[in-house]
């Protein structure tokens, strides 16, 4: 994978928010939301970012598309860097790159028809005549399986699962090369879900899409992200292949993500789990060493003090972990892999 | 009723025949229709359904909690041998709390922002109890520790903004069981929390029966959690039980085709990946648009001339479902599962 040239390349991306105010207590606050992650997508996969809510994965997509200025770091899109791009240059670089988000109900304008909310992207973009934003938009209508009569609509009169297909459509109308879509199922019941998992699917064999798939949901991330990324408090713990990562986690963050995730097992799950105690400390105040090591099973003396870094295991797998695991199940408190 | 359901003896909460609907200007509004189902001693029932199901509105209708005034509740909800439909506002306000606890989904909407968390619990406390104010502070302390907070004398001057989402649910646990309740209905209590928050919080409310004695009622969209928790399973749809039975039946061999297409519908996290996920096609009716007869039909593959009337529910063994395929007995899924994917198949390759 090395030898192939990235689509989009983030390196050492650092992001940070300024909260609070000097006039209330606790001051001004920084919030280190990204610190030093880099990664690579390529054109053709589906690359799925996962951990838990205020990880960064959704600061990390929207970084990605520049929707926000970086603090450090370098990305580059298609061989360009974009990282010091103001709003005026980045404006025809958007029709390559756009976003689906994750409330199909907050992002489409309640008083715009579903055809006026499509065409928007088309009529600020290109300079198209009336009678060819009709034909892309009842083309667009087609891609995501909706009927063109709905074109004359309101958001309102539409379902969860239409809307976010309404979302999509307004995507791909530019003919993107990228979509980053932010946890763009987890506001959809579990029948509709499905639906649009597979929408997504065909969408990329059909238009040769490349997508960032932001979710909290393993279980869809395996099923569509050929590779996947696991974020912990702004930083990649882990990255590789979906199946090697989910199946054969060498990061003790993600062996615990994993068998936290409760499954339709008639069964009951039996099998060991790891709960972690606790909850991600703040990222106001990260913890010094592995950003991991408070909730850790197998911290050591090390993994206190020193940072680790996202280094190469075999098989184009990285993980930021000084004793990484080995098998496929976390050891309750075990020695660690390779001690 | 199936010869081994758990006695009257076993019985804490026995709801018969629950129909709730609103009165509105376009005529009544039917939200709930013909539920019955029970709930034993120290047993832990999932009701299990997509948004718009009914599943919270059963929850509110056990609470007495539906106050609106065009509201139609009819039915029998007996606790512990009287009917809490019958009963009046003061009788049921000695008995929420006390009783019939709930928590919700969001606990930083249900509970005030204005007080510490400990003054909440205590409050509860002092509602039910001939307690002193010390006295109550102690134990308020006690059961936020019981709940696996850290250092639980300063979380309860804490006030709730203060506190990270699992301690605020895990505060909302500890305020409901203040009182030792029977009955503990858990309102998705775990979808706005992180998957290892939620696996602390499953524990903990797997733990309730043997420290606490108590039954809980978990409403819930995620057949996972229904897998990790419960004894029983019911599962809605559009306001009628799809199917209720054991959950081990349930979920390995269901016997309504909405069940089974939830179940399929899963992306699984072991073998193959399917090259599409089977979905239910179309999406949950509205209480208004619900269609005549099986309200699943517009969306089931196997609708056939008898769907047209609304389905009973047919008993087989522990398992009852409201299709008329599971009248003779179970259906054969896998035969009929490999039917609909080739039908799938085929209509991708016509589109």
């Amino acid at each position: 994978m090395s030898g192939r040239v990235p689509m989009l390349e983030a390196a050492s991306v650092t992001k940070t928010f300024v909260v609070g105010s000097r006039f209330r207590s606790g001051g001004i606050q920084h919030v280190q939301a990204l610190s030093d992650v880099s990664l690579k997508v390529f054109a053709g996969e589906t690359l799925g970012l996962v951990g838990e809510s205020g990880c960064g994965k959704s600061t990390l997509g929207r970084c990605l598309l520049r929707l926000y200025d970086l603090n450090g770091g370098r990305i580059t899109f298609k061989g360009r860097d974009i990282s010091g791009l103001g709003q005026r240059e980045l404006r025809p670089l958007r029709a390559d790159m756009q976003m689906v988000f994750q409330d199909p109900y907050a992002s489409l304008n309640p008083r715009r028809r579903v055809g006026d909310l499509i065409a928007e992207p088309l009529r600020v973009h290109g300079r198209r005549r009336e009678s060819e934003v009709q034909d892309r938009l009842r083309e667009l209508m087609d891609l995501v399986n909706l009927s063109p009569e709905f074109l004359t609509r309101f958001p309102h009169e539409f379902s969860g699962g239409q809307r976010q297909r309404i979302g999509i459509a307004r995507a791909i109308a530019l003919a993107p090369s990228l979509i980053v879509a932010d946890e763009p199922v987890s506001a959809l019941d579990v029948s509709v879900q499905a639906q649009i998992v597979n929408l997504f699917m065909d969408l990329q064999d059909k238009l040769g899409l490349t997508y960032v798939f932001i979710a909290h949901d393993l279980s869809v991330v395996r099923q569509i992200a050929t590779r996947t990324a696991v974020m912990y408090l702004g930083g990649i713990v882990e990255l590789g292949e979906t199946d090697r990562v989910l199946h054969r986690p060498a990061h003790p963050y993600t062996a615990a993500l994993i068998s936290a995730v409760p499954e339709p097992d008639p069964q009951g799950n039996i099998r060991a789990r790891t709960i972690l105690r606790g909850e991600p400390p703040s990222p106001t105040n990260p913890p010094p060493g592995c950003r991991f090591h408070t909730r850790c099973p197998i911290a050591q003396e090390r993994c206190r003090v020193e940072v680790p870094l996202l280094r190469p295991l075999e098989d184009a797998h990285s993980v930021a972990c000084h004793f990484p695991l080995d098998g496929p199940n976390l050891p309750n408190g075990a020695a660690p892999g390779h001690a | 009723m199936p010869a081994d359901m758990p006695t009257p003896a076993d019985l804490l909460l026995d709801v018969q025949d629950l129909c709730v609907s609103f009165r509105s200007e376009r005529g009544t509004i039917r939200i709930l229709e013909n539920i019955s189902f029970t709930v034993g001693q120290r047993e832990i029932l999932s009701i299990v359904g997509e948004s718009g199901s009914g599943k919270s509105m059963t929850s509110l209708a056990v609470m007495r909690l539906i106050t609106d005034p065009n509201a139609i509740i009819t039915g029998r909800i007996i606790y512990k041998g009287r009917d809490l439909l019958q009963l009046d506002a003061r009788a049921m306000r000695d008995l929420r709390g006390r009783e019939i606890a709930m928590i919700f989904q969001d606990p930083m909407t249900a509970m005030t922002p204005v007080y510490t968390i400990g003054w909440q619990i205590e409050e509860q406390l002092r509602a039910h109890q001939k307690l002193s104010r010390r006295a109550a502070r102690a134990r308020a302390v006690e059961l936020l520790g019981e709940m696996g907070i850290p250092a639980p004398a300063k979380a309860a001057t804490r006030y709730p903004h203060q506190l990270s989402g699992g301690m605020r649910q895990r505060a909302m646990i500890a305020m409901a069981l203040s009182c030792n309740p029977s009955l503990l209905i858990a309102d998705e209590p775990t979808t706005a929390l992180d998957v290892t928050v939620q696996a602390q919080i499953l524990e903990l409310i797997q733990r309730l029966r043997q420290d606490f004695g108590s039954s809980v009622i978990l409403i819930t969209h995620d057949m996972g959690v229904v897998a990790t928790v419960s004894d029983r399973v019911m599962v809605m749809y559009s306001g009628i039980i799809a199917e209720r039975g054991p959950k081990p039946l349930v979920l390995a061999q269901p016997s309504h085709p909405y069940t089974l297409g939830l179940l399929n519908s899963i992306p699984p996290m072991h073998g193959a990946r399917p090259r599409r996920l089977p979905s239910i096609p179309g999406s949950p009716p509205s209480p208004t648009g619900r269609p005549a007869g099986c309200p699943f039909q517009p969306r089931c593959d196997f609708r056939f001339e008898p769907c047209g009337t609304r389905p009973p529910l047919f008993a087989n063994g522990e398992q009852e479902a409201s299709c008329y395929l599971a009248e003779k007995g179970l259906p054969d899924w896998p035969h009929e599962r490999a039917i609909r994917a080739e039908g799938r198949q085929r209509e991708g390759a016509a589109a």
